[in-house]
């Protein structure tokens, strides 16, 4: 049992081995995407500093340090929620760019552990990513940290993180159904989870037939969440009430998303898409 | 599970490495196209089986279901009716003990580019359960036997040659220790040398280690210079099966390059040219 779990461990890091050394022949694009990241957030985080000349609002510095910090824990977490959800989203185009992925569904792995390896490596990508963004912003504006319940912040990360592997795995299997505009699908739900998650505002400004949608996005409740513990150093007691809707998306989505995978694989092997181009 | 296999077969003698039984696989428009769109029936009803120890060489020209039949024993596909047993393992209810025991060479080598053959072939030998302290030696070792010099082997990918990348992909397929080989065209496109090393190099893995090839070609000379036994694969149908001087002495004598025109009715470069191009 032991070793049999040690195997498959075995053959899950083949994957994030495998991205590690692809991150690093694609280095360039790595900064691209950093700069990208950095630049975004520093953009929003400067709409915070710049209210007062826009709306005539508000110049108290307590108020604007609570804005920048509002705006750019929604920017910065789901800069990591999106890089799950896009990395587990190319998970099978990416493949079929490489032109491997014929060879890597014919390996002897279970599926379930190939997308565990993927997870992982998404894991390690996007928190690095998150933590030199944040780095990088800390340097130009004021961050306030003061107030933040750190332990919080993680539990709700790592909550979120689970619940939106679940959504990735299943937006992955567009590409698997749509060789030619599976990813293109993928993006679109993407969009939509963004607008609907409550990144910039509260989700009660969105319009009453949008907001059924923001209540089964896990981003919502992990993005809200975030805030109550990095601007108001809410505990887990505090945090709960946004901590089990995500846990509950995450229970479903996660085995959801697998069967559908499973599903869309025998699909694309009945029909013949599971190969290199459409 | 594999190594169980792997000594239970070597207690027998003739073993059927793989057995297709009436196999078909047809392919249907994504859509109804007003005027077009037709099912393409690729495999229409073939049996066959290859024996453990041989090279079986399938014939037949483009579009004759050559590629379709290796992906439906490679597992990438599943077929429409029929049975595909791979040392008495059902392709599809074990599946995965299945992939444990082949492997395959596509036509066109398939790598990520930007790593190179060092790094492509340790992440491969991951995935079949070998650790890189027991791949390293052993990669060295086989590209070495293929012609590929250490400076090559760390290397991006897309910097070596067409010829080098496929060897790079039968090296990738014999780490793995695969008891059947599924070779797809694959020294189409290389030139006369690398056609020789890789055919040398298929010859000795059948008969070193013991593994049993599946070959497809268009290459008469190829299929009568490793091929124990011939398929003759025509519009999806087995037309033909046996050794070529079996094949020779049913069909009126001369060579495979007769008997295929006898069978099919073309020569097999006409039979490989666009439709325009055939003469009629």
């Amino acid at each position: 049992m032991i070793a049999d779990v040690g195997a498959q461990l075995g053959l899950a890091y083949a994957f994030v081995e495998r991205e590690v050394a692809l991150s690093k022949r694609y280095w360039a694009w790595e900064i691209v995407w950093l700069v990208y990241g950095i630049v975004t957030s520093l953009s929003v985080a400067y709409i915070a500093l710049g209210m007062q000349g826009i709306t005539g609002g508000s110049s108290d510095p307590a108020f604007v340090s609570r804005f920048v910090l509002y705006l750019l824990v929604g920017t910065i977490t789901w800069r990591f929620l999106g890089l799950i959800f896009e990395q587990m989203g190319e998970t099978i185009a990416w493949e079929r760019w490489e032109g491997t992925i014929e060879s890597t569904f014919m390996a002897p792995v279970p599926r379930l552990t190939h997308l565990l390896g993927m997870c992982a490596a998404t894991l390690v990508r996007a928190l690095g990513f998150s933590v030199a963004i944040l780095g990088a912003v800390a340097l130009f504006v004021p961050v306030d940290l003061s107030h933040a319940n750190l332990a919080s912040a993680i539990v709700l990360l790592a909550t979120g993180a689970v619940a939106f592997i679940g959504l990735a795995i299943g937006s992955a299997v567009f590409p698997l159904l749509w060789t030619e505009k599976g990813l293109q699908m993928a993006y679109i739900v993407q969009a939509v989870v963004l607008l609907v998650s409550g990144v910039y505002y509260d989700t009660s400004v969105l319009p009453g037939w949008m907001q059924p949608l923001s209540f089964i996005s896990p981003a919502t409740y992990v993005i809200r969440g975030m805030r109550d513990a990095l601007l108001d150093g809410a505990d887990l007691a505090a945090v709960w009430p946004n901590l089990w809707p995500a846990l509950v998306v995450g229970a479903v989505s996660i085995p959801l998303g697998l069967r559908l995978f499973l599903w869309a694989e025998r699909y694309a092997k009945r029909t013949g898409r599971l190969k290199r181009s459409g | 599970m594999a190594i169980q296999i792997r000594e239970g077969v070597r207690t027998e003698k003739k073993t059927a490495a793989l057995a297709a039984s009436e196999v078909r696989k047809s392919f249907r428009p994504a859509r109804i196209v007003p005027g077009g769109g037709t099912t393409v029936h690729a495999v229409d009803g073939v049996s066959l089986s290859v024996w453990r120890g041989e090279i079986y060489g399938l014939l037949g020209a483009n579009g004759s279901g050559k590629s379709t039949l290796i992906r439906l024993f490679s597992t990438l596909l599943t077929p429409d009716a029929g049975d595909v047993r791979v040392f008495g393992l059902d392709i599809d209810r074990d599946e995965l003990a299945v992939k444990r025991l082949i492997n395959r060479v596509s036509v066109e080598a398939s790598f990520f580019k930007k790593l190179s053959a060092m790094e492509n072939l340790i992440y491969a030998g991951r995935l079949y359960g070998v650790a890189p302290e027991t791949s390293r030696p052993k990669i060295v070792a086989i590209l070495h036997r293929l012609g590929i010099e250490d400076a090559r082997m760390t290397e991006p990918l897309e910097k070596l040659s067409r010829g080098m990348q496929q060897k790079v992909a039968i090296a990738r397929a014999f780490l793995s220790a695969p008891m059947l080989l599924l070779l797809d065209e694959p020294t189409t496109g290389l030139d006369i040398r690398s056609k020789r090393e890789v055919q040398t190099f298929v010859r000795d893995l059948r008969d070193e280690h013991d593994a049993t090839i599946l070959l497809t070609t268009h290459d008469l000379d190829e299929a009568a210079r490793l091929a124990d036994r011939i398929g003759i694969l025509h519009q999806g149908r087995l037309v033909a099966e046996g050794t070529p001087d079996e094949l020779a002495a049913r069909h009126g004598g001369g060579t495979l390059e007769d008997v295929f025109m006898t069978l099919t009715g073309r020569r097999l470069e006409d039979a490989d040219a666009p439709e325009h191009e055939r003469p009629t």
